[in-house]
């Protein structure tokens, strides 16, 4: 199985040697790992060495390519290659920007196209050096990396034209992709290209005072990728095309736990259009001309599941054994405190509650699918290649050649939010299970159908916190109690021995422990069950749970000591002027102190995730029949530096639109080892009608970049139960809010 | 054989009647702009004009399309889908932008019937399309820019 390895054992074996573009080694991630936890802090790596053409890509003659990120063509293109996945987050854009802004390039002359597998070259130091994009990492990892790309670039280009013309280049200025000299001098990118490539590769360079950015900070700046997605030319997974390509579905087994006993193929054979029935380790692949006679097929199939193994039996049971769990106690500490049990005992009240958090689906719009082609003697790939490093490993070893028999040609994705980065890589090895079983040399696309995707596995597991707060006389907590049952996402993957520590696994308790707030006395254990779930992470992972948590319990302990919730909160914030900040920005933007019309009531809540602050406050009403409506929620982020000021907007935006769907509606429920929801009619996710008005404010700062894909997800599902519980006075301990009906006071 | 127009042009298919317009169009026509979402006509993703009107054609069998005008993204060529293109690029709606062919197809052809849609017009003729990035804010804001633009 491939499920307890160290990731050393996965990472490409030239690793160890690799001290170039990522500064990066085998050994240094492990170290490194160990350190630092999930996200690292590894020194930000530089990108001078030279770099073999081989590695990315042949570089015609003529063309200007000092790194492995900037290539200028003599018709004046400048083509980025773009280190990070886009699945809609605006990555590329945001890298470009960078990019694009130390070399002076003008928007309008930037090109992009996504790097080859390549971890030496490409990796992401916040994720341990393999390359993937996750975590809200991609602006974070690469700011002074691209700064330095592009500051490298622009200095060999000025060098270029101080020769041909003569003349010092300081005497030089660059602006939107052209070179100005004295005498009226000009020249493009372009014409210095040929140049610029036979000079040195300078190892210092001076980046520009942020004051002089044109494109960082500048709403200006818009995104590259509008047009295509615009007209519908983009080019998804599912819309490559190629010779003679084939199209397959997987019959899957029917519940988690099942295995195939038999299958008859006659009647899915008989199909018009039906290729090839093929035995695959997913389930029985049918391989047609298209989508719809692969579906066809596939309905076609007689099968016989062996289900003895199915489960889990069921949610409820599951929320049971957990809810169990969490009052036995006991598991792995977390962070305790001696003097805990004393405290507690002092408390002159204290306030519980246990909440329920059900499994969560990504459902990205582009359900999960691959291109994979076996042909003379090597594997190429086409598909939503988020941790590539991942997937170059898998698909090499399913296809049984070496590493540098297969290229991976990474596509954008119709959304991720976790989805697209596994440690299993499985959309990408099933397709070159299919590719290999049918033993043609034809590419074919395995497409999972909507209902393939949701019914899956992969979810944001389910969880159970148990939580006890001692308030003294003064009405201040004096001791915190807290134990948390769920699936580690992290257990079953590589980096497991990195990054559980003690038997804790990080992305489960981030948001409890550590936290912002000072939490007096704490006991904060973890048990982690293993179920036939395979768990994943889901846009801002623990947060997802630990947010709704602590910020709810912040409320409930304001109420009962009779405070304030936002004053509440900021007496528990030492030394926090960050997290303090967006609080006080996205309460006075909201008009926190101002009243509202009746029926409607307001709710806060704030979350620290992937280094970045984010606070909210959601106005909320209630509908005829008891349902919450959420009309208005005022955002605060400071994500230090703002690269790209409206897609951080957007961010928000979206991240509001995500996490409010799962807070009305998200919910696998499973029975007997099979998911119920399986479509968009049975799993809800938010339309037109219920996003609520979202207004963004932006902390100017000029600390370090820091992501913002995650961040806007988890204030919204605590800051909407905060107003419930203004409005209702019911408190919300399970998710999703359509369990619950609420009344007015 | 089935004959219908794509985009203005006559084509003739051959394949099982049953056979949903989507796959037709993607699989058969090679047109890749309109997507694939859910195939149970609730997410939009496939949307398009059938006889200017918007339909998911995951849902609509080949055979209905016989004789009748179908326009994908491909195809848009109105004042109303000039207008709506032109804002959702300049506002940067799209995220991920897989749903957006559909959603685009959708908010023109709402143009197209009603060139002053309210807020509460909005919901009713987008409420068909998901867009999971919820680039809702964006859209509601690029069919008005849109419409600002048509009535000006």
């Amino acid at each position: 199985m491939l499920d307890s390895a160290s990731l050393a054992e996965w990472l490409p074996d030239d690793t160890d040697a690799a001290d170039g573009a990522t500064g990066f080694t085998r050994r240094g991630f492990l170290k490194s790992a160990a350190a630092a936890g999930f996200v690292l802090a590894v020194q930000l790596p530089l990108a001078r060495k030279a770099f073999a053409a081989a590695d990315v890509g042949i570089v015609p003659p003529g063309d200007f390519a000092p790194n492995a990120f900037i290539r200028i063509a003599p018709d004046n293109t400048v083509l980025f290659v773009i280190k990070h996945f886009e699945m809609g987050q605006g990555a590329t854009t945001g890298l470009a920007t960078i990019l694009a802004e130390e070399l002076d390039a003008d928007w309008s002359q930037v090109r992009t196209e996504y790097a080859p597998a390549n971890a030496a070259l490409y990796g992401n130091p916040m994720v341990g050096g393999a390359q993937g994009t996750g975590g809200s990492t991609a602006i974070a990892n690469s700011w002074m990396q691209m700064r330095e790309a592009g500051a490298t670039a622009r200095a060999m280009l000025v060098a270029a034209a101080a020769q041909r013309w003569k003349v010092p280049a300081d005497k030089l200025t660059v602006s939107k992709g052209v070179i100005s000299g004295p005498g009226g001098k000009k020249a493009s990118f372009g014409e210095l290209a040929d140049a610029a490539a036979k000079l040195p590769v300078p190892t210092e360079v001076a980046l520009k005072d942020p004051k002089d950015f044109v494109l960082v900070g500048k709403t200006a700046t818009r995104r590259l990728d509008s047009k295509a997605k615009s007209t519908g030319t983009a080019m998804f997974t599912i819309d490559v095309k190629l010779p003679g390509l084939l199209t397959a579905v997987i019959a899957r087994p029917p519940a988690f736990g099942a295995r195939l006993k038999s299958f008859d193929a006659k009647a899915a054979k008989a199909v018009k259009g039906v290729t090839d029935v093929v035995e695959v380790p997913e389930g029985v692949a049918v391989v047609a001309t298209g989508m719809w006679p692969a579906m066809q097929g596939r309905k076609a199939l007689k099968l016989d599941w062996d289900l003895s193994e199915a489960g889990p039996k069921s949610t409820e049971a599951m929320f049971a054994d957990y809810k169990a769990l969490a009052a036995k106690g006991g598991g792995v500490t977390v962070q305790r405190a001696d003097d805990h049990a004393a405290q507690m005992k002092k408390a002159a009240k204290t306030i519980e509650a246990v909440y329920e958090f059900p499994y969560l689906a990504h459902a990205a719009m582009e359900p999960m699918n691959c291109v994979a082609w076996l042909h003379d003697g090597v594997l190429e790939t086409w598909g939503g290649h988020q941790f590539p490093t991942f997937d170059h490993m898998l698909a090499a070893k399913a296809a049984d050649l070496p590493m540098d028999k297969v290229t991976l040609h990474t596509l954008i994705s119709g959304g991720s939010f976790g989805r697209r980065a596994n440690s299993w890589s499985d959309f990408t090895v099933e397709a070159v299970h299919v590719a290999k079983a049918i033993k043609r040399p034809v590419p074919v696309r395995v497409q999972q159908t909507r209902e393939d995707d949701m019914r899956g596995g992969l979810y944001r597991p389910q969880y159970v916190h148990a939580v006890k707060v001692g308030l003294g006389a003064d009405q201040r907590p004096l001791a915190w109690q807290h134990t948390i049952v769920g699936q580690s996402i992290i257990a079953p993957t590589p980096l497991a021995g990195a990054l559980i520590k003690d038997g804790v696994d990080e992305t489960t308790v981030e948001g409890v422990w550590p936290t912002p707030y000072t939490l007096p006395s704490p006991d904060i254990t973890l048990q982690s069950p293993t179920q036939a779930v395979r768990p994943l992470w889901w846009r801002s992972v623990g947060n997802t749970h630990t947010g709704f948590v602590m910020e709810t319990m912040m409320d409930e302990l304001a109420a009962a000591a009779g405070q304030d919730p936002l004053a509440f909160r900021l007496a528990m914030l030492k030394d926090q002027p960050r997290f303090a900040g967006v609080l006080k920005l996205a309460a006075e933007k909201a008009g926190w102190d101002q009243p509202l019309a009746k029926g409607k009531a307001r709710g806060i809540a704030a979350q620290f995730s992937f280094h970045s602050y984010v606070a909210q406050v959601a106005e909320v009403s209630l509908t005829a029949d008891g349902r919450p409506k959420v009309e208005r929620v005022v955002v605060a982020v400071d994500c230090g530096v703002p690269v790209n000021p409206d897609q951080i907007v957007a961010q928000m935006e979206g991240g509001v639109g995500f996490a409010l769907a799962a807070a009305l509606y998200g919910e696998i429920e499973i029975e007997n080892g099979t998911p119920k929801q399986g479509n968009f009619d049975s799993y809800r996710v938010l339309r037109i009608n219920e996003m609520p008005k979202v207004e963004v404010h932006i902390v100017a700062s000029g600390e370090a970049p820091t992501g913002v894909g995650e961040p806007g997800v988890p204030p919204l599902a605590p800051a909407v139960a905060n107003a419930l519980a203004k409005l209702t006075g019911q408190r919300v301990r399970r998710l999703p809010l359509s369990r619950t009906t609420f009344r007015l006071t | 054989m089935v004959t219908f127009k794509l985009n203005g042009e006559t084509r003739e298919v051959d394949a099982d009647p049953n056979t949903p317009l989507l796959w037709i169009i993607r699989d058969d026509l090679g047109l890749t702009g309109t997507k694939y979402g859910c195939g149970i006509a609730q997410c939009g993703a496939c949307t398009v004009h059938f006889e200017g009107a918007p339909v998911r054609s995951c849902s609509l069998p080949l055979a209905a399309a016989a004789g009748k005008n179908i326009t994908t993204i491909e195809g848009l060529q109105s004042k109303a889908a000039q207008a709506v293109q032109k804002a959702w690029i300049s506002m940067d709606v799209v995220q991920c932008g897989y749903c957006q062919s559909g959603q685009i197809m959708s908010a023109v052809a709402l143009l197209e019937q009603n060139a002053r849609p309210s807020d509460a017009d909005i919901d009713g003729a987008m409420a068909g399309n998901i867009c999971r990035c919820a680039t809702y804010q964006r859209i509601r804001a690029a069919i008005h820019a849109a419409s600002a633009e048509l009535t000006a």
